[in-house]
């Protein structure tokens, strides 16, 4: 099958990692375009480098560029406000949209959980860093038993946490609990995130609870293990770090959530390290290599799809 | 540094209803707070502070469930209040302003907005919200023995520019002496403007506790954190009624009444302990290891769950350089150490 032409809007770290990993091969993209608004941004410069054409005049740049007539899908690593008007000019002109950024106009996409886009989605959201690392873990345990309750709590290097994410860390929380709901299948989602400074900087740990109906223990471990399995064809440095955990709450110790009601259940606790593969960004910043990560997976099936419905 | 105790009043926050949360798993019935609240309010201390131990939102298995939810807490002392300014906490990336204004809209007019030593500026909406709703705003940098005192001072400085009306040294482990207290607020003077208070929340794991207080407020600190009996994370905050104590042979100003204090530590406060808020081999470990003092139930119950000696547990937390807020990195510690057993 024919390679769709891809573009990236967005030239710092997310943008350039991602370029790399797209200039490693895929079957189905092919990066066509780096747009920036820097002229002299090094992301633009590696690009340049590594012979894909560059714009640093933004979104206008792109739709003057000769590339753009050609290009079928945009990956947008800018921020949350811009991508609001580059969705509204790509989708004028017919173009497929994976959105980094914490905007949400698509619906929340977890490549291993939802990978199989409707033909009439032309954007995807790529939810937060600790949304790909934690949410695959709640759809696993879903998958098995009904979830009531999971909670997630992602710590990251306080090195990997740019200034987007510090100036409304709230978008975080929120956006990655609503998918724990939306995509996990938790009847109700919370999320925390923690920033540690320490040096050398910590690679990226999550934590997943969940509380689930009563099931045999060895069905929640094998539904895990299976999800891990598959999150690490795209993200090899996703690991589980410790045995999967488990805690019963009977009729006679059942357990109390403030606010919303008495359950009987099973806890489940999975602790995960995810290592970046250092393509651009060092191996610590696993919060942002399964983002790029998982937006180029996602970017191929939504191609994919729509490849396979022009075909038809 | 403008404030001097000598001269000018102190400004007693208390913590019995926020920090003490820890001390029993954030159990206290709505009961226990009226009646703790109206007995501090009595007292004379200025505020109060009231939240689940790990502030808004608190409630999670990373943290424990609270026995209530923020709003009944918070219900329950502002039932009771009549003259104490009623405060709640707020730590970034677990609370968020939703529950700050959903707080404000409930009588609390006070947020102290909580953040790593090294991260003030995740605080920055949180600060400006709480000024836009025409709060009164603390910036309060947990682990502040984490850092050297000009590192912790711009940090300081970063929280002002968002707002804040005070910023706070926070020893969240209780590993601070009174020359590291000192120290730091002197680095605060250099760079904070006159007019912004400074304050001071002490832990008790060496016994610093009222030690540090004091040497703080003759740094500048006017605000003071404390709790009846120590009441917090750890061994403890600084006792109020001794601090409190302390301050009167001193003859310094503030509006509480010593005696009532001490009859509501003995009173109601101890009582409540299901596990006696001291310095023991666990809570001296957090000061020793530099350790966040609300680790200290947590690493007790994996210590019961997996066999091992919650020192351990805490003094490998203390090398990983664990900040606020991994309470998750406990068991994953304590499944290691078993590990490292086995082989």
């Amino acid at each position: 099958m024919a390679r769709m032409k891809c573009a990236i809007i967005g030239s710092g770290n997310i943008g350039t990692d991602l370029m790399i990993k797209l200039l490693k091969g895929s079957d189905t993209l092919e990066l066509a375009a780096v747009v920036g608004i820097d002229p002299a941004s090094e992301g633009l410069a590696m690009a340049r480098e590594r012979g894909v054409a560059t714009t640093h005049e933004g979104i206008e740049g792109l739709c003057r560029m000769p590339q753009y007539a050609d290009i079928g899908i945009a990956f947008d690593a800018t921020s949350a406000y811009a991508h609001k008007a580059h969705d509204e000019i790509l989708a004028r002109d017919g173009k497929l949209m994976v959105d980094l950024t914490p905007a949400a106009i698509g619906p929340a996409t977890i490549p291993p959980v939802n990978p199989a886009v409707d033909a009439t989605v032309r954007n995807i959201n790529m939810v937060t860093c600790g949304g790909q690392a934690t949410i695959p873990i709640v759809a696993a345990v879903s998958q098995v038993a009904k979830v009531r309750y999971a909670e997630i709590v992602a710590s990251v290097s306080s090195r990997s946490a740019g200034p987007g994410t510090r100036a409304n860390i709230d978008e975080f929380t929120r956006t990655t609990a609503r998918a724990i709901e939306t995509v996990g299948g938790a009847a109700k989602g919370r999320a925390v995130i923690i920033l540690n400074p320490a040096e050398p900087p910590m690679i990226m740990r999550d934590t997943i609870f969940t509380l689930s109906e009563m099931v045999d223990e060895d069905k929640v471990r094998d539904s895990v293990l299976a999800m891990i399995a598959r999150v690490q064809s795209y993200v090899p440095g996703y690991r589980l770090k410790q045995e999967v955990q488990f805690e019963r709450f009977g009729s006679n110790r059942p357990l109390k959530i403030p606010g919303y009601g008495e359950f009987e259940g099973l806890k489940t606790s999975v602790f995960l390290e995810v290592e970046g593969a250092g393509d651009y960004l060092p191996n610590y910043s696993g919060n942002l290599d399964i983002m790029t990560a998982a937006a180029k997976a996602a970017g191929e099936s939504l191609a994919k799809t729509h490849m396979e419905k022009t075909a038809a | 540094m403008t404030f001097d105790p000598t001269s000018d009043r102190l400004y007693i926050q208390d913590v019995t209803l926020r920090d003490g949360m820890h001390a029993i798993l954030h159990m206290y019935g709505t009961d226990s707070v009226r009646t703790i609240a109206k007995a501090l309010d009595e007292a004379g201390v200025d505020a109060i502070e009231v939240s689940h131990g790990d502030g808004l939102n608190g409630s999670t298995f990373n943290y424990g469930f609270g026995a209530h939810t923020d709003w009944d807490w918070i219900e329950a002392a502002a039932d009771v209040i009549k003259n104490a300014v009623l405060t709640t906490l707020l730590v970034p990336g677990i609370g968020t302003a939703e529950e700050l204004k959903r707080a404000y809209s409930m009588g609390v007019r006070s947020v102290r907005v909580a953040t790593h030593c090294t991260e003030a500026d995740v605080g920055k909406q949180h600060i400006g919200i709480a000024r836009d709703l025409g709060m009164d705003v603390s910036g309060f940098l947990m682990m502040s023995h984490m850092i050297e005192p000009e590192a912790l001072a711009q940090q300081a400085l970063l929280m002002e520019s968002y707002g804040a009306h005070c910023v706070y040294v926070t020893d969240s482990g209780g590993a601070l002496d009174m020359d590291g207290v000192i120290a730091r607020l002197q680095a605060y003077d250099r760079v904070l403007k006159p007019e912004t208070q400074r304050g001071i929340h002490a832990h008790h794991n060496l016994s610093l506790g009222v030690a540090n207080s004091i040497v703080a407020a003759q740094a500048g600190a006017v605000r003071i954190d404390a709790s009846l009996a120590g009441m917090g994370a750890g061994a403890g905050n600084a006792p109020l009624e001794v601090f409190i104590a302390a301050a009167n042979r001193k003859g310094w100003k503030h509006g509480c009444d010593v005696m009532a204090l001490m009859d509501a530590a003995d009173d109601i406060i101890r009582p409540l302990q299901d596990r006696p808020v001291r310095v023991d081999r666990e809570t001296l470990s957090l000061g020793y290891a530099g350790v966040y003092s609300s680790f200290l139930r947590h690493a007790e119950k994996a210590a019961e769950q997996y066999g091992i000696d919650t020192r351990e547990i805490l003094v490998e937390l203390g090398n990983r350089r664990m900040v606020g807020g991994q309470e998750d990195m406990i068991i994953d510690v304590a499944l290691d150490l078993i590990k490292a057993k086995a082989n």
